[in-house]
């Protein structure tokens, strides 16, 4: 027995973990792609309908074209690239400060990203509360800058600006960790001898060495935006205190499948929305990928 | 003093980007700790003069009334995330090691499949999640919080990356001496990395003290949920400012244990992300 166990000791070290990813990551893919194909509302076993829910969603649901499509290409080119390029720049100028300095600054810009969608939405609807004893509302009102207070969280035009706006604030995660990082193990030598070659000046620096020394991580950190994109489900929901959000004004497409999924119980509907998802986050990782791999 | 002008211009830089980031942290810490009053105070004040522990008392005895007392949330959230940790930090380890420094059939595809599941998204699959769960028959089991927890791809990678630097002649070493892979992963693998176990660790708490997904979903049993969705349920009506009070109050125990923990750890954490990029 204790022979055999250290003989296939490579599956048994791998089986819990193999385990959990099959059952809890793989196969909830792969399910949700064959439920995409029926129609199905949790109860009784699922109908074949084809295509029908893919067709549904580009040509019926009007909400979706109208308000979550637009809301989410919005959310996500700022969210996504925007908090990406702000942690690389932000872990750049943290390498050049001092240890101690430098250790105080990366504590203080990586907790906001440990708060989970409770937590940011807890924090940031008390400071946007929208009457007058709203700390934000109270400030512009006593600045003079407006008049009457305004209901920023149940507005349809205000939700989505303040969604981006937290969730840029608590993306500074793990990739830009893995940025800082990367920027401090650049070789030294490799910059003076970029001088040596006509590089002028920090701008040109960057581009040249820093980041083509660091590839690998500027990957990692483009993977971790691209999850943590899509990783406060429930921020706009939790936020506005309603699903859907009010005039649907901060909607994303992960909204969208819980309204169909858990609200409504169109389940087949639902995970076609899901695969949609899955398959723009794959594609985008793909363009990350297609920028950052080693050429050689 | 060429040097000195150059980090100037850093501090004026980051000086606005710090204030940003640390002002609503610095908010929630002065708003657990005000009394009604200050609460109520118009115009709103920033600062907290006269300390208390009100919005504490009120966020426990008031709902020692209802059927589920809020440290019974409290005391499951503890339970699911040092559950989640130990477990996500014992098979990403294993895992890790077997895919840095094994070679068997089936490995490369094992890691193409986790370096895809890097970019996997836990939200949108929440159905089929809930599914499976109902078909293993966990719904209102406590180990439904958990389970889904601890299969990290992410962890996993940090772990591979970080063994990847590991010399195999100390491994083989220990083997010629006769012992068996466990032993060498616990006595001679673990110790060296430390520092990504520390990485594991925090994600693996991170995600776990902060899930609401498994309450909302797939538990209806309130004296098994979590803290983080018990926060979710009480944030919802925030209309009154006593009621901010304390949901300031709760979500400053949501918050404080992860950044502490992280504090402890960054330096191991640094050091673990050195190591992260996907070549």
């Amino acid at each position: 027995m204790k022979a055999f166990l250290n003989k296939y000791s490579h599956w048994v070290m791998l089986f819990p973990f193999l385990a959990c990813f099959v059952l809890f990551i793989l196969l909830p893919v792969l399910a949700s792609a064959l439920l995409s194909f029926t129609k199905f509302d949790s109860v009784s076993w699922p109908q074949l309908v084809w295509l029908k829910n893919y067709i549904d969603i580009f040509t019926a649901d009007k909400i979706f074209f109208q308000k979550v499509l637009p809301n989410t290409i919005t959310y996500a080119l700022i969210v996504g690239p925007g908090g990406y390029i702000l942690s690389f720049l932000l872990a750049w100028v943290l390498a050049q400060l001092g240890k101690t300095l430098r250790t105080v600054l990366a504590i203080i810009i990586y907790s906001p990203s440990m708060l989970g969608s409770v937590a940011l939405a807890t924090i940031w609807s008390v400071l946007f509360s929208g009457d007058k004893g709203g700390y934000l509302n109270s400030v512009l009102i006593s600045l003079g800058v407006m008049n009457e207070p305004v209901a920023w969280l149940t507005s349809s035009e205000t939700l989505l600006p303040i969604m981006i706006f937290v969730a840029m604030w608590s993306s500074m995660g793990v990739g830009f960790l893995a940025m800082l990082s990367g920027v401090l193990n650049v070789d030294r030598e490799l910059y003076e001898a970029a001088y040596l070659d006509g590089v002028k000046n920090r701008f040109q620096e960057i581009i040249y060495v820093t980041i083509p020394s660091m590839r690998p991580q500027m990957l990692f950190g483009a993977v971790m935006a691209l999850v943590g994109t899509f990783n406060s489900p429930g921020l706009g929901v939790m936020l506005s205190g309603s699903n859907p959000t009010p005039g649907y004004g901060g909607q994303l497409i992960i909204n969208h499948i819980d309204d169909y999924g858990f609200l409504r119980y169109e389940m087949g509907y639902a995970s076609a929305l899901c695969v949609v998802l899955l398959i723009f986050v794959w594609l985008s990782s793909r363009g990350a990928y297609k920028l950052f791999e080693d050429k050689d | 003093m060429k040097k000195k002008k150059g980090l100037l211009k850093f501090y004026i830089i980051l000086t606005p980007v710090i204030l940003v980031m640390l002002l609503p942290l610095v908010y929630v810490i002065f708003h657990a700790f005000k009394s009604t009053n200050e609460l109520n105070a118009y115009p709103p004040q920033f600062i907290t003069l006269h300390p208390t522990l009100d919005n504490f008392k009120r966020l426990f005895l008031l709902d020692s009334q209802s059927v589920t007392p809020v440290s019974s949330y409290l005391v499951n959230s503890v339970l699911i995330a040092l559950a989640v940790t130990f477990l996500a930090v014992l098979i990403s380890l294993s895992a890790g090691y077997v895919l840095s420094k094994k070679n068997f059939r089936g490995k490369k595809g094992i890691l193409a499949a986790n370096q895809t599941a890097l970019m996997f998204v836990p939200v949108a699959v929440a159905i089929p999640r809930f599914l499976i769960i109902k078909n293993l028959g966990l719904t209102d089991n406590f180990l439904s919080q958990i389970l889904p927890l601890i299969a990290m791809p992410v962890s996993v990678f940090l772990v591979k990356q970080f063994i990847d630097g590991v010399p195999l002649s100390l491994i083989e070493a220990a083997r010629i001496d006769g012992a068996s892979e466990f032993l060498i992963l616990f006595k001679i693998v673990m110790p060296i990395v430390m520092p990504a176990l520390a990485t594991v660790a925090i994600l693996a708490f991170q995600s776990a003290w902060n899930s609401v997904e498994a309450s909302q979903y797939f538990i209806s049993d309130e004296g098994i949920k979590s803290f983080a969705y018990y926060l979710s349920s009480v944030s919802a009506n925030t209309a009154s400012l006593s009621a901010q009070g304390v949901s300031a109050a709760a979500s400053l125990i949501l918050i404080v244990p992860g950044i502490v923990l992280f504090i402890i750890l960054q330096a191991r954490v640094l050091n673990t992300v050195a190591h992260s990029g996907i070549k």
